[in-house]
């Protein structure tokens, strides 16, 4: 499954997998003589859920960031949608249809639920400075239009109680359920998801998981995600990469990975028994 | 008990967006605009429009102003003073210039040369935040007001170094000059503030208002999630300066008849309009009208209740309003950050459940 053609196939759950959406090619990322990342290569296929896992250090946000923008590599190339991409900064990645969530939460704490999920609605909102000053004509209607798809998404995360609370009053759940919102409000073609469940207990956890099949099932939507929770990641994903040191060490779903020994090594470990 | 929404229900995203939801509040802020406009018009006089109305409504729009700058934007700005400057002599250019245009564009004009002049100054606001800010907008006040007195051009070459607002009219009434009657000067700012603060509220419900507040409280996470900071910042400082300059030239050519850059336009211009949004409450439009009210309003009580009622001597209570002024800015730094706005939110919410709050 891992061999780089360009086929979709269908999942035992009968979901469609398509083509490369997204290619990572012998990414090397280093700050000074630090080398965070060391000629990494994976793809990310249209609609399925990709994780990357690893060891604390491992490189795997440093990963996020490259795909989202944030840090340039020196060496390799971000393919997206069969094009090379230039470099270009974070807010520009984001008009392209990549989206994400942190994983210490970066929401706009002085701003309500509802503003801070309409913020991401900011790809489908061009209205000029005029129109909005006089809310005439295409701000207006763009607000309305825009709204009804917000409250959409409001509904399907079940954030409908807190919409006009101020997000720095919310407890850390809830929190990064609208964070999760904000991102998915973007409509984006990949949607990276940075330890989604980081410190959270085993019913949110299970809220989480469901909010992210949902959002792959019902969006289409592709979807990279960090995850330390092993269990939830084999449950979740279709295909696992696996990091350490900055290399990558494995690659496949998520029985490959299971049995792979570096990865045993690694990071899985073996039952004491 | 007037002051509920239960049972007023919005059947539609336009009327859950409107600016007041409740339907006393939307009541209220029509009666205070017919007062505004059909009362006091035909009871001011002089003292009332000279010492509380004009500088009110003026000092409304400059906090306005900086109040998207520095309560939605989170740009910190030292330089109001200096971009009022600005709008009182592009009006000044603009009004000896082209003597025939009407002084209600001269005024738009001032306003659209006072933002570009701030987006100028708020370019170094895409490298620096907070403090070094403040001091590059700091530098732009007191160069603004060293170009204003040295260049002679700006002021006409006129002996004095002042420029003096020529007599203008609007649908052939005074509006400027010595002879202009209380009332036109009244309904002509009153005009300016209100078109202000129905601009200024529809930006910062709308996008461009998400984007700044995006940039004020998370720039990083703002940026990820798509918004240019060059363009938010900048469009802040064009919205702002365009709102301060407009206040500028008003102050200066209706308020004031004659002004020097140095005198009418100093520091304490910039510490004052900054005081109003601290006071009044930051990233709110009710805010900048409550710290304007305020800081206005105190000099005169206090000089009726200190010199009129008790007695005392004129520089005691003028001191007496510095440390009054000075004590409040530090008691609502750290009680009330969001100063009156917040107190006035808190009473409504209280205000919807009243009398019977369980």
């Amino acid at each position: 499954m891992n061999d780089m053609s360009n086929d979709s196939y269908v999942t035992e759950d009968g979901r469609t997998i398509g083509g490369v959406v997204m290619e990572m090619k012998n990414i090397t990322l280093r700050f000074g003589g630090v080398k965070a990342i060391t000629d990494i290569s994976f793809d990310i296929r249209e609609g399925e859920i990709r994780a990357i896992i690893g060891p604390n250090g491992a490189g795997k946000s440093s990963m996020l960031n490259v795909i989202s923008g944030f840090y340039v590599p020196q060496e390799g190339e971000v393919w997206y949608k069969g094009r090379k991409r230039p470099p270009m900064k974070p807010y520009e990645v984001a008009q392209q249809g990549i989206a994400r969530t942190f994983q210490n939460i970066a929401l706009f704490e002085g701003m309500t639920v509802l503003d801070n999920v309409m913020t991401g609605r900011i790809r489908q909102m061009q209205a000029g400075l005029l129109s909005q000053a006089l809310w005439r004509g295409k701000a207006e209607r763009e607000e309305i239009e825009n709204r009804a798809q917000v409250e959409k998404i409001i509904d399907f995360l079940e954030i409908q109680h807190i919409r006009k609370t101020p997000v720095g009053r919310l407890p850390y759940g809830l929190k990064k359920r609208v964070e999760l919102a904000r991102a998915l409000a973007a409509e984006p073609s990949i949607l990276l998801l940075d330890e989604p469940m980081a410190g959270m207990n085993v019913e949110e956890k299970e809220d989480m998981s469901r909010f992210i099949l949902d959002v792959n099932d019902e969006f289409g939507t592709t979807i990279a995600l960090i995850e330390h929770d092993m269990g939830v990641v084999m449950d979740l994903s279709d295909r696992v990469v696996v990091m350490d040191y900055g290399k990558k060490i494995g690659d496949g779903t998520p029985s490959e990975v299971r049995s792979n020994q570096a990865v045993i090594d690694a990071y899985l470990g073996v039952a004491h028994d | 008990m007037l002051y509920r929404e239960a049972g007023d229900f919005k059947t539609s995203y336009a009327k859950d967006n409107q600016t007041f939801p409740i339907k006393f509040d939307r009541v209220g802020y029509y009666v205070a605009l017919i007062v505004a406009f059909l009362v006091i018009p035909f009871v001011i006089n002089d003292y009332w429009a000279n010492a509380i109305l004009l500088p009110f409504l003026i000092y409304a729009i400059a906090a306005l102003g900086l109040n998207i700058l520095v309560g939605y934007c989170g740009q910190v700005s030292l330089g109001t003073g200096g971009f009022m400057a600005v709008g009182a002599y592009a009006s000044y250019k603009l009004m000896t210039a082209f003597p025939d245009v009407s002084i209600f564009f001269h005024v738009i004009l001032s306003g659209g040369v006072t933002a570009i002049v701030c987006v100028l100054f708020g370019l170094p606001s895409l490298r620096i935040k907070g403090f070094y800010l403040a001091v590059a907008t700091l530098a732009a006040q007191f160069f603004l007001v060293w170009l204003f007195n040295r260049v002679p051009w700006f002021y006409n070459y006129s002996a004095s170094g002042q420029i003096n607002a020529p007599e203008r009219t609007v649908f052939g009434i005074e509006v400027t000059g010595p002879n202009a009657e209380a009332w036109a000067t009244y309904l002509f700012s009153l005009v300016f503030l209100v078109a202000s603060a129905l601009i200024a509220r529809n930006l910062t419900r709308g996008m461009a208002g998400r984007k700044w507040m995006a940039i004020r409280d998370m720039d990083i996470a703002a940026e990820i999630i798509g918004v240019s900071p060059l363009k938010a910042k900048i469009s802040a400082f064009a919205v702002s300066g365009f709102f301060v300059g407009i206040s500028g030239a008003l102050f200066f050519a209706v308020y004031l008849g004659a002004a020097e850059a140095g005198d009418s336009f100093g520091i304490t211009k910039s510490f004052l309009v900054l005081f109003m949004i601290i006071i009044g409450g930051l990233g709110s439009i009710f805010g900048s009208f409550a710290g304007a009210a305020f800081l206005v309003l105190l000099p005169v009580v206090l000089k009726v209740v200190g010199v009129d009622w008790l007695g005392w001597p004129t520089d005691i209570v003028a001191h007496l309003q510095l440390v009054i002024v000075g004590g409040l800015i530090i008691m609502f730094l750290i009680l009330e950050p969001h100063g009156l706005a917040q107190l006035w939110r808190v009473t409504k919410q209280k205000l919807r459940l009243w009398p019977f709050p369980h």
